[in-house]
């Protein structure tokens, strides 16, 4: 099959609440999938397994054709797998280009002795990462507070571009966005669809998933309903599938 | 309301579900750049800073010999043991903590190094060497409790604001205990000519000497003696510089901000900051030290921290008046060396313009609240 | 960290529930145990009246702290406001003695107006959290500072004095004597014979505090008001939503608070007749200490007074404890500095937190 990144049969028990159950999902390089369902339909947990933060109680999961253990979300990481959550996850109080190197900061030295922060670096590379992904942020020393939502979730990609993500999962990427941002970050996802990175999308809004990915994956009740490649589909299936009021499947 | 609920540090920041602030949205989503700062917005930025001229001027005026070089220094003298607290309290503020423990960690290292000095010289030990094992001892027995604050909010994820609390209260049992109450006295005489010592004395038109007084000064000129640059002064200097070092140009104060601003961010963006909270504990308790330390020398006893000293909360709202807020996130070395000033200034002029002294609890309760409203009015400046 | 079968669950968490609930009475019962074998006599109707006497300020700051905290705020200003109606009340009532009135009015209307003023420290307060966003830590702090100040200015160095009789009286009596097999009297100590014992029973302050407590517990427990205090301190914005006036609400908490330390004031100075400013200083670190040990959440929305009563006695049990022994109060900050801690981790093991876990 060669995927990039393979979730094979996963089950994942709380309790005796079976969250996803027996759920198999692929994804190619440069590929956008949408995992899409109801509240509880289990698309958070599964997206949990794959980024670590839940390990599942059956089934393996693949990265580029090798078993891989992915326990912890360090793991996941350093794989390549890279998640944005709903919150961002950026620090509001610091400016864009320290979030986008958080935790990796360059350093230069001092007077030949000292290690300081080399901001000048880190500012050229984060003007550079965002021009290749197109997106436009006045000053780089403005402070995540004062950003636009759609802004602040281009810095958020572009935080993990920076890291060389492989595959990014996106969770509900346009929530609360306005119009033309949200547009702008589909477009943002086309993009690195381009560069060969592979987009998980989780989100409520079938429109964004129906303008953006390849594929679509529902899911019900912790089970994998029904996959459907997006051209072939139409959304009126896909919400009888979320529902539950089966059509004939191709 | 957009504090969180006692702006204190929690561990478990509140559920920030779907709080994005998009309050500066503008159509097309483009943020508001950066305008070239207008003077209103300059001058309530460093309101401090203006505050603290103003101040400096008023005294002058209400207060006999309040604006000179011998009064000047003597504030930032007296003031040497607030700024090195308010040093570690930044660090801790910044990471979205509070300690209230440092003005008895520096109680507790002055009582111990005063104490090993003390043995130390009724041993006949010579001077110098008394001066410096107490010192190192005092340094490094004071990275107990800050180590205990950082592994109880760290790992055991109690409030700062508990364990900050407990361990003051134990640091202080322990400080009384040692001390039976007492001053510790009989030290190394050099200790206040080091504490107390100023870098260049100048008798005009005479002599000029480093470190000591000319000799051959008679009692009756001394009065006529210049000296310039406490030896305090210059140690201050130095741990401050390195403080504000730490925290601008080094990834260890980028994480700080971090960890203080979201930690959730800085968890995923896989800063350790289990670690790196025990390490600002820690340091803030090691300045805290370097005050107690310093105290002995300033004093030339060991005297330790009573219970109404209340360093702590001085400590604090010099660096909440410097900038700092206790969401943490935001906050600098030099605002809070601005804000423990304008407390140190207060004292002192209000003491040379004759007002009672307790007056000052009045002014910095009535500043501290100015500094919290300028914050919340704007918040977005850094 | 996978959850196993069931069972094991459930026991863990009794058992973590338990400590985490019980605790405190163990810890109390260990202490008078433990005070009671070191020192002859501790177990004694005496001894424990006076724990309750010389208490009367923890329960009273314990208490007003319960209700800010359990909003989600802090108080820390009670230790000053407390020293401020010390010595406002002493020199108002030394001021209408002075003035040629009575004692029993002089008194009653000296304290009836320091209750009054001891008003505005709370409302100052809780205007400033409210209504200025004011972070509850500083707004309290500065209050406490102003206080602190304004005490100062007031006592301008003299203590207070020439204070009537009957406020030690009051201040000093109990609620009923007995002469065993002979007399039984109210308020007023029976004159008897020499060497014959009088029992006393319950100091008239702690009647007081008590019925204060027991009013301001009912509130809690009972009433709309206590009820939205909890919502606020659960969730302030579910509450502003539900239409609760949160903002007048928290003025009201904070005022409330600030009631109770002058309350706290009023009976120090009959206790000892005498008016000083920084008096109620060292209950603050108790009053919060008192909180915490009996259960409430720093975060909010938990707590009761009966359980932070709990707590006020644990604390000055062991006040009083230290001092029948002769320890120094040196060791009791470390004590309580432990105690502290260690309730806090306690506080970890409440079921809330096992469900964390996952």
């Amino acid at each position: 099959m060669g995927y990039l990144l393979e979730a094979r049969n996963i089950t994942k028990r709380f309790g005796g609440l079976v969250a996803v159950n027996n759920v198999s999902v692929g994804l190619n390089a440069g590929e956008v999938i949408g995992i899409v369902g109801d509240n509880g339909a289990g698309k958070s947990t599964l997206i949990k397994v794959i980024s670590g933060v839940h390990r599942p109680d059956e089934g393996q999961l693949f990265f580029m054709g090798q078993d891989a253990k992915i326990d912890t979300p360090m793991a996941a990481l350093k794989l390549g797998i890279e998640t944005i959550y709903q919150d961002l996850a950026l620090a509001e109080n610091m400016n864009v280009y320290s979030n986008i190197f958080l935790g990796r900061e360059k350093l230069k030295k001092f007077l030949g002795v000292l290690n300081v922060l080399d901001h000048e670096s880190m500012h050229g590379e984060s003007r550079k990462i965002l021009k290749s992904l197109e997106i436009e942020i006045p000053s780089l020393r403005n402070i995540i507070r004062v950003l636009s939502g759609g802004q602040r979730q281009a810095v958020a990609i572009s935080r993990s571009i920076y890291w060389d993500a492989r595959v990014l999962i996106m969770d509900e990427p346009t929530a609360g966005l306005a119009v033309a941002e949200q547009s702008k970050v589909l477009k943002l996802v086309n993009r690195l669809k381009a560069q060969g990175i592979g987009v998980i999308i989780i989100t409520h809004q079938l429109h964004d998933v129906f303008s953006v990915s390849d594929r679509l994956i529902v899911m019900r009740r912790g089970e994998n309903v029904g996959e459907r490649i997006t051209k072939q589909t139409s959304p009126d299936e896909i919400v009888s599938l979320i529902i539950g009021a089966e059509t004939v499947e191709t | 309301m957009p504090w969180d609920s006692r702006g204190l540090h929690t561990p478990h920041p509140p559920n920030s579900e779907g709080t994005r602030n998009y309050k500066t949205n503008t159509a097309m989503g483009e943020s508001i750049g950066k305008t070239r700062p207008q003077l209103i917005e300059v001058m309530t930025k460093n309101w401090a800073s203006f505050f603290l001229l103003i101040l400096l001027v008023v005294f002058s005026f209400t207060g006999k010999g309040f604006f000179s070089l011998a009064n000047l220094q003597t504030i930032v003298h007296l003031s040497t043991v607030l700024l090195l607290l308010a040093a570690a309290e930044t660090f801790v503020i910044i990471s979205g903590g509070i300690d209230l423990s440092v003005g008895m960690v520096m109680g507790f290292t002055t009582i111990i190094s005063s104490k090993i000095m003390q043995i130390m010289f009724k041993a006949e030990i010579a001077q110098g060497t008394c001066m410096l094992v107490g010192s190192v001892v005092g340094l490094v027995i004071c990275i107990v409790p800050g180590l205990i604050s950082g592994l109880l909010v760290a790992r055991y994820r109690v409030p700062s604001f508990i364990a900050t609390l407990g361990i003051w209260g134990v640091t202080f049992g322990v400080q009384l205990k040692i001390s039976g109450g007492y001053t510790i006295p009989f030290l190394p005489p050099k200790l206040v000519d080091i504490g107390n010592g100023f870098l260049i004395y100048v008798h005009p038109g005479k002599a000029l000497s480093f470190f000591k007084r000319p000799p051959g000064i008679e009692a009756t000129q001394i009065r006529e003696l210049i000296r310039i640059i406490p030896n305090s002064f210059v140690f201050l200097f130095v741990v401050l510089v390195v403080a504000w070092h730490l925290l601008r140009n080094t990834q260890f104060g980028q994480h700080t901000y971090a960890v203080g601003g979201s930690m959730d961010a800085a968890i995923r963006a896989g800063i350790d900051v289990r670690k790196h909270l025990v390490k600002i504990y820690v340091l803030s308790s090691f300045l805290a030290g370097l005050a107690g330390v310093f105290n002995v020398f300033q004093a030339g006893l060991g005297n330790f921290t009573r219970f109404s000293a209340m360093y702590e909360l001085f400590a604090i709202a010099g660096v909440i008046i410097g900038g700092a807020s206790l969401m943490g996130g935001k906050g600098r070395i030099f605002g809070s060396i601005i804000g423990v000033l304008i407390i140190g200034v207060l004292e002192i002029g209000l003491l040379t313009s004759g007002v009672e002294p307790f007056y000052r609890f009045i002014a910095v309760g009535v500043i501290l609240i100015v500094a919290v409203v300028i914050d919340q009015l704007f918040p977005d400046l850094f | 960290m996978a959850l196993r079968a069931d069972t094991t669950i459930t026991r863990r968490r009794t058992l973590y529930t338990f400590i985490g609930l019980y605790w405190a009475f163990f810890f109390l019962l260990l202490e008078f145990i433990f005070f009671s074998s070191v020192a002859r006599g501790f177990l004694s109707i005496r001894v424990i009246q006076n724990i309750l006497f010389f208490g009367t300020a923890i329960f009273l700051l314990g208490t007003a702290e319960t209700y800010v905290i359990i909003t989600g705020g802090i108080d820390l200003s009670v230790g000053f406001v407390m020293g401020f109606a010390t010595v406002l009340a002493a020199k108002l009532v030394a001021a209408f003695i002075g003035l040629g009135m009575g004692p029993a009015a002089s008194i009653a209307l000296g304290l009836g107006i320091t209750l009054i003023i001891g008003l505005i420290p709370g409302f100052i307060n809780g205007t400033l959290i409210a209504r200025l966003n004011v972070p509850p830590f500083i707004a309290t702090f500065a209050m406490f500072g102003i206080s602190h100040g304004v005490s100062e200015l007031l006592l301008g160095g003299v203590w207070a004095k020439n204070l009537p009789h009957l406020a030690n009286a009051i201040g000093n009596g109990y609620l009923l004597y007995v002469a065993p097999g002979k007399i039984i009297s109210f308020f007023q100590r029976p004159v008897v014979q020499r060497g014959q014992k009088v029992l006393e029973i319950i100091p008239n302050v702690v009647v007081i505090t008590f019925f204060f407590i027991a009013i301001v517990a009912f509130v809690l427990k009972r009433t709309k008001f206590g009820h939205h205090t909890y919502a606020i301190g659960g969730n302030m914005d579910a509450a502003v939503k539900a239409g609760i006036n949160v903002k007048w609400h928290l003025v009201r908490i904070y005022m409330l608070s600030s009631f109770l330390a002058t309350l706290a004031g009023t009976i120090y100075v009959l206790k000892y007749v005498t008016g000083k400013g920084d008096a109620g200083a060292p209950f603050l670190l108790d009053s919060i200490v008192a909180v915490v040990i009996g259960g409430a959440s720093l975060y909010g929305g938990k707590g009761t007074i009966g359980r932070t009563v709990l707590g006020c006695f644990i604390l000055a049990t062991l006040e009083t404890g230290l001092r029948v022994l002769g320890v120094s109060t040196f060791d009791k900050y470390i004590a309580v500095g432990v105690i502290l801690i260690v309730a806090v981790l306690i506080d970890q093991f409440s079921p809330e937190l096992v469900h964390k876990e996952d």
